[in-house]
């Protein structure tokens, strides 16, 4: 062989050779491979002494992924971290809430009237555009703030993985990836993110489902209403005393009920469309690793709260320019907004909820944060209540829980209303900014249909279900 | 430190070299070497990327995050590298997505220095990917990383005799603080720029009937592409019949692949496809 083979006459070489060397070719080479690995590392390596560390992560093991021990773990981890993210919000976001309504907007308000704006430009730009944004900063970024440093913290000592390996096998009897264990607790600070984070999962199948019932781990901007109608309206059913704890396992309970739609949708979607086995995966448990405080704070801040902060403000500020329009451009003496409730209110009203809380839905599809001072300002509107709120498309949020109540029951709320909208807000389309990755991480208009449509659906089936429930009692 | 004096002992100081990392986090632009990061999962790869780039790729304690490949910058006495963070795999023998991406970067990206980050814990283990790694490309600097841990847990890591085995640079280090990133950049910068040559380990212990066949397969290699730095590797690739490197002889891409180690610097225009739904 004098000349260079061509290439054609290599792989015909290679296929002879191929049977000459006989099938185990995979085999030899990689026994050589770990034999070779084996004696180098056994060469380097030496041991001294017994390794205290490495029981004491097995130990810490076998209690949280336990069979008994493993859930209330889990859900107990859920509950403190809630908790310390509700509790530890609550200062800052008043301070950042009184900073934003208290002295800027007056002080931009004044600033406009001495410029000469007229009306309705001051209207669309500072009580529209400004207090949408104000609302969300002020709400959002506390909660995120503590949530995803929390989450963070979890995820570098090691817990994560344990989680996954704890939700394993029902997701797998769901017919989806074990690895959606992950994304969902992810979505528990903010769908979007969540949704990225579907790309852990290889198949294209089981990364479509995690993307598709992401929507189901209630995200952040979900919990204060979640907190806050459950407080009005199931914690005043029973004594003073009892009413914490007992909105407290409202709250936990949508919780659980999104973990439940979590299987059930994944369960029914890989037994139609997305139909196949569960991808088998090898998840190594790492060793647990004492977290690095300060930096995890630091770049969970940058890398989590501040990108997703800042998304959420590019999609508020067209929102508050469309509520403040909704509620002063004027049809026949009556503004758009209370047109669009009362067409609203007999389907509404049908399932249980009222022609409000769908227009909110609607307008505040760029953000849930803004779901209930949108529900509160169209509340007032509606009602047409004197001496509460700020004005027609000015969002506001009361100073006391019992002042929020009264404007909810004046504007004919009951404990069906509460109730179901507590279902609502997890049964329904994720917001634009989910929407929007959504479709840029499956590139396909109708899954995008599909997880955008699908929980709609949903809370409408069940939010009539409760109703006729709730009317038969 | 804060006046460099080119007289003192500090200028050959690894402290005082580390002085000269600019981290230049995602401007790639005119960059001299190309290093790629490879490693198993959960070893920190993503933790050195980040410590020599100034970027904030996201870390966690959980194996499987880097997704698809991560790059970013950084200079170092005076010349500039991009960095690409591989996914983390156990194997390059591409029956996943992840190997797939680490494997076809190596082969068709052509790193100019293979940073292999291996578990100091987890030695054995961690060094089958590195024998694999090794069998690919030669220029490869071993980062045996999480040697805080190692410590606690009483282990000694030997990174000299390390070294002679594997016929490569050795370097321990806790990326997480900090520790051995010098030393790290020092032995990247000396095998990109040819100071060190590496002779890497290959394994011999295949049994008599493969290795004839493996001889014959790369005599004929050589001969059809006699810069193909890797033809032994190839040459059990096609024995084992992997698709993908049927393909690359088929299109002629293992044509341009050795063209482009013949003339140096002159890269592959191959693409490598970061993901696909």
């Amino acid at each position: 062989m004098s000349s260079a083979p061509s290439a054609q006459e290599i792989l015909s070489t290679a296929s002879t050779l191929r049977w000459q060397v006989g099938a185990s070719v995979h085999d030899s080479l990689m026994e050589a491979l770990y034999t070779e690995a084996a004696r180098i590392a056994d060469k380097a390596v030496t041991r001294s002494g017994e390794q205290p560390k490495f029981d004491l992560d097995r130990t810490i093991d076998r209690i949280v992924t336990s069979r008994w021990a493993g859930f209330p773990i889990m859900l107990a981890l859920l509950a403190l971290v809630m908790w310390l993210t509700i509790a530890g919000a609550n200062v800052p976001s008043a301070l950042l809430a009184s900073l934003f309504l208290d002295t800027i907007y007056p002080g931009l308000k004044s600033l406009a009237a001495s410029a000469h704006f007229p009306w309705w430009l001051s209207g669309l730009l500072i009580d529209g555009m400004y207090l949408a944004m104000a609302w969300v900063v002020s709400v959002m970024l506390p909660p995120m703030a503590i949530f995803f440093p929390l989450f963070t913290l979890a995820e570098d000592f090691g817990y994560l993985p344990r989680v996954a390996f704890n939700l394993d096998r029902f997701f797998k009897k769901a017919g989806a990836h074990g690895k959606q264990a992950l994304t969902m607790s992810m979505g528990y600070g903010c769908n979007a993110a969540g949704v990225v984070s579907a790309r852990v999962i290889d198949s294209p199948r089981e990364r479509l489902i995690a993307i598709i019932t992401n929507n189901f781990a209630i995200c952040n901007g979900r919990w204060p209403t979640q907190i806050l109608i459950a407080s009005i309206f199931v914690g005043s059913l029973v004594a003073p005393h009892w009413a914490g704890l007992v909105s407290a396992t409202a709250v936990i309970g949508v919780v659980l009920m999104g973990i439940g739609f979590t299987f059930l949708v994944s369960w029914v979607l890989s037994r139609t469309w997305l139909r196949g086995e569960a991808s088998a995966f090898s998840l190594e448990l790492p060793p647990y690793r004492p977290p690095r405080i300060l930096q995890t704070i630091y770049t969970s801040l940058i890398d989590r709260t501040l990108i997703v902060l800042w998304r959420a403000v590019v999609f508020a500020l067209p929102a508050g320019a469309v509520i403040w329009l909704v509620s002063n451009i004027e049809i026949g003496n009556v503004s758009i907004a209370e047109h669009l409730i009362q067409s609203f209110d007999p389907f509404a009203v049908f399932i249980g909820l009222n022609g409000v809380i769908l227009l909110a839905y609607v307008i505040a599809i760029p953000a849930n944060e803004i779901v209930i001072p949108t529900v509160l300002m169209l509340t007032v509107l509606n009602a047409r209540l004197a001496g509460v709120g700020s004005g027609a498309g000015v969002m506001f949020e009361l100073d006391s829980m019992e002042a929020t109540a009264d404007v909810l029951r004046t504007g004919g709320w009951t404990v069906l209303t509460g109730i179901n909208l507590m279902i609502f807000s997890l049964l329904h389309n994720p917001c634009s900014t989910t929407i929007y990755t959504i479709y840029k991480e499956t590139r396909s208009a109708r899954w995008t249909a599909v997880a955008t449509l699908m929980p709609i659906a949903l809370g409408i089936l069940v939010c009539f279900l409760v109703a006729q429930v709730w009317r038969m009692l | 430190m804060s006046t460099p004096n080119q007289t003192s002992p500090c200028a050959t100081c690894p402290a005082h070299r580390v002085a000269n990392l600019t981290k230049l986090g995602v401007d790639m632009s005119n960059y001299d070497y190309v290093v790629a990061l490879a490693g198993n999962p959960n070893t920190g790869k993503s933790t050195v990327f980040n410590s020599l780039t100034g970027l904030r790729q996201h870390t966690g304690n959980w194996p499987g995050k880097t997704v698809s490949r991560a790059e970013g910058a950084f200079s170092f006495e005076g010349k500039r590298y991009k960095i690409v963070d591989l996914p983390g795999t156990y194997s390059l023998l591409s029956t996943s997505h992840d190997e797939e991406i680490a494997r076809n970067f190596l082969l068709f990206g052509q790193p100019d220095v293979t940073v292999i980050v291996v578990d100091g814990t987890r030695l054995e283990r961690n060094l089958n990917l590195a024998l694999q790694v090794l069998e690919i490309t030669e220029r490869v600097v071993v980062c045996v990383n999480l040697m805080d841990e190692a410590r606690r847990r009483g282990l000694q890591v030997d990174d000299r005799l390390l070294a002679r085995e594997l016929g490569v640079p050795v370097v321990p280090t806790a990326a997480r603080q900090g520790e051995g990133i010098p030393a790290l950049l020092a032995a990247m910068a000396e095998v990109a720029t040819g100071k060190i040559v590496c002779r890497p380990y290959r394994i011999k212990s295949e049994p008599p009937a493969l290795k004839r066949g493996i001889e014959q397969l790369t005599s004929r290699l050589r001969a059809a592409y006699p810069n193909l730095p890797n033809a032994r590797w190839v040459a059990l690739r096609l024995l084992e019949g992997d698709p993908r490197i049927v393909e690359a002889v088929q299109t002629g891409e293992l044509d341009s692949l050795a063209a482009g180690q013949a003339t140096s610097g002159e890269r592959s225009s191959l693409t490598i496809v970061p993901e696909a739904v």
